[in-house]
């Protein structure tokens, strides 16, 4: 099977009632670690994200898979979409939506309602679980298909520390097998825990990127250098 | 007032007396009303939903028509209905006209829209609440449709009970369509109608009294074989 990376964006441009939201942007993302993408409000990390999922318009360049399967990638909203069935329903949706057979969808399930800690509320309405449970749900939802890849916005905003470490612990544990993670955050402490790599945008435009840990110890721009420190970028 | 203590006297009577004819009525008006809601849903929901999820050229226009055609006048229908089905009209040899077949006909046409309509609204909402989930999954039109009608069965019950409500107080279209004919067409509505007609409004009010208490016991049933109001927010 020919893997889905490396994912190539080229002069992406994204513009929305002629403003332009992102870009031009070029980017090159290989198959291993995570990369983790920050900037202040407005500076085009959501759409960054939905245009590599494949879930935004894009108004120029193009955003190429070394081979396009939908199905090897998922997307982690930042405030959880759960949809008005059980706990258990909402895991096993996206595997009844490609006709998996019954006893591996309950396989699936059992698993992942056991990893995330949700066995006890399985036949729950989902809308009822607290904020952290949810996006633990909606995390597992994303990953019972197995894909390549995950894309997350920002999922551990409003979030306490308690369920952000729990799903922090998720997400080192998939990304160790083999997942490649690539993840929107405000939280400098937890793009230091989880980075590989770093993308930092400004007005839409990359404005540095490369090693995490490179880039931490050395932010190769005064904006850059700023943002880390906390202060207000513009 | 005298005639509405009548009329309650006469309703009691003959539910309590099992009146023969009654029955008849009352069997034929929930024959026919609920024919009509189930051929009307079949149409007018996944109608709803498909206008909820898809966009295309002339789809407000589509949108505003239907909503315009909630309002249609029923005279005018069962005019419309009685006219095509008439002898000389262009499906007189199917002989429907004066049988409970044309007043469903009828009916589906004045109900579809009223359905259409309130489904729609709600599948809007839900589609806005599913749209990044489903689309994030790469589900087809058909998975979509499906799902938010799945996930907003209780709404579109709702939407089926407002077209039942009309259906079932129909008379115009009816009884243009139908006729009136004793133990062939003749209906709680159109009964009512003729009592009344003869002055004789003791038993029109008690015709009135059972159409009532059946339209509330038919909204009972469906509410409560479809657990409404049982499962928190749904």
């Amino acid at each position: 099977m020919t893997a889905v990376f490396p994912l190539k964006l080229d002069r992406v441009l994204v513009r929305r009632q002629s403003k332009t939201v992102l870009g031009p942007v070029d980017l090159v993302l290989d198959p291993q670690g995570a990369t983790i993408v920050i900037g202040p409000n407005g500076s085009g990390k959501t759409t960054l994200l939905r245009v590599m999922h494949g879930i935004e318009r894009t108004s120029g360049g193009t955003v190429s898979w070394a081979r396009d399967d939908p199905a090897k990638h998922a997307f982690v909203f930042q405030t959880p979409i759960v949809i008005r069935r059980t706990v258990a329903d909402n895991l096993a949706y996206p595997l009844k939506l490609v006709k998996t057979p019954k006893d591996q969808i309950a396989a699936a399930v059992d698993h992942w309602l056991a990893r995330i800690g949700l066995l006890g509320s399985r036949n729950n309405q989902a809308a009822r679980l607290s904020g952290g449970e949810r996006q633990k749900l909606a995390i597992a939802r994303a990953l019972i298909r197995k894909p390549d890849v995950l894309f997350l916005d920002e999922p551990c905003a409003n979030l306490d520390g308690h369920a952000t470490r729990e799903i922090e612990a998720l997400l080192h544990e998939v990304a160790g097998a083999g997942t490649r993670l690539v993840m929107a955050t405000h939280d400098m402490g937890q793009a230091r825990r989880l980075a590989r790599d770093l993308v930092f945008l400004l007005d839409g435009k990359i404005h540095e990127s490369g090693a995490a840990d490179a880039l931490f110890a050395a932010p190769g721009t005064a904006e850059l250098a700023a943002f880390l420190r906390g202060d207000i970028v513009t | 007032m005298i005639e509405i203590l009548e009329g309650l006297k006469a309703a009691f009577q003959l539910v309590v007396g099992f009146d023969a004819e009654l029955w008849e009525i009352s069997l034929r008006s929930l024959r026919v009303t609920l024919s009509a809601l189930v051929i009307a849903s079949v149409i007018a929901i996944p109608l709803g939903t498909y206008l909820a999820v898809q966009r295309f050229r002339f789809r407000r226009f589509v949108i505003s028509l239907i909503n315009a055609l909630m309002g249609l006048p029923p005279v005018v229908v069962g005019l419309v209905v009685y006219i095509l089905l008439s002898r000389s009209g262009p499906f007189g040899v199917l002989d429907l006209l004066f049988t409970p077949t044309a007043m469903i006909i009828a009916q589906v046409i004045i109900i579809t829209p009223v359905i259409a309509s309130i489904a729609h609204q709600s599948m809007r909402e839900l589609w806005a609440e599913y749209h990044d989930l489903l689309i994030s999954l790469n589900t087809s039109k058909r998975q979509r449709i499906l799902t938010l009608i799945y996930d907003g069965r209780r709404n579109l019950l709702t939407a089926a009970l407002a077209g039942f409500g009309r259906a079932i107080g129909e008379v115009g279209a009816i009884m243009i369509v139908g006729g009136n004919i004793d133990h062939v067409t003749r209906v709680l509505t159109t009964a009512i109608a003729l009592e009344t007609g003869k002055g004789d409004f003791a038993l029109a009010l008690g015709l009135g009294f059972v159409l009532i208490g059946i339209a509330i016991l038919v909204n009972i049933a469906i509410h409560s074989l479809s657990r409404t109001e049982r499962e928190g927010r749904w």
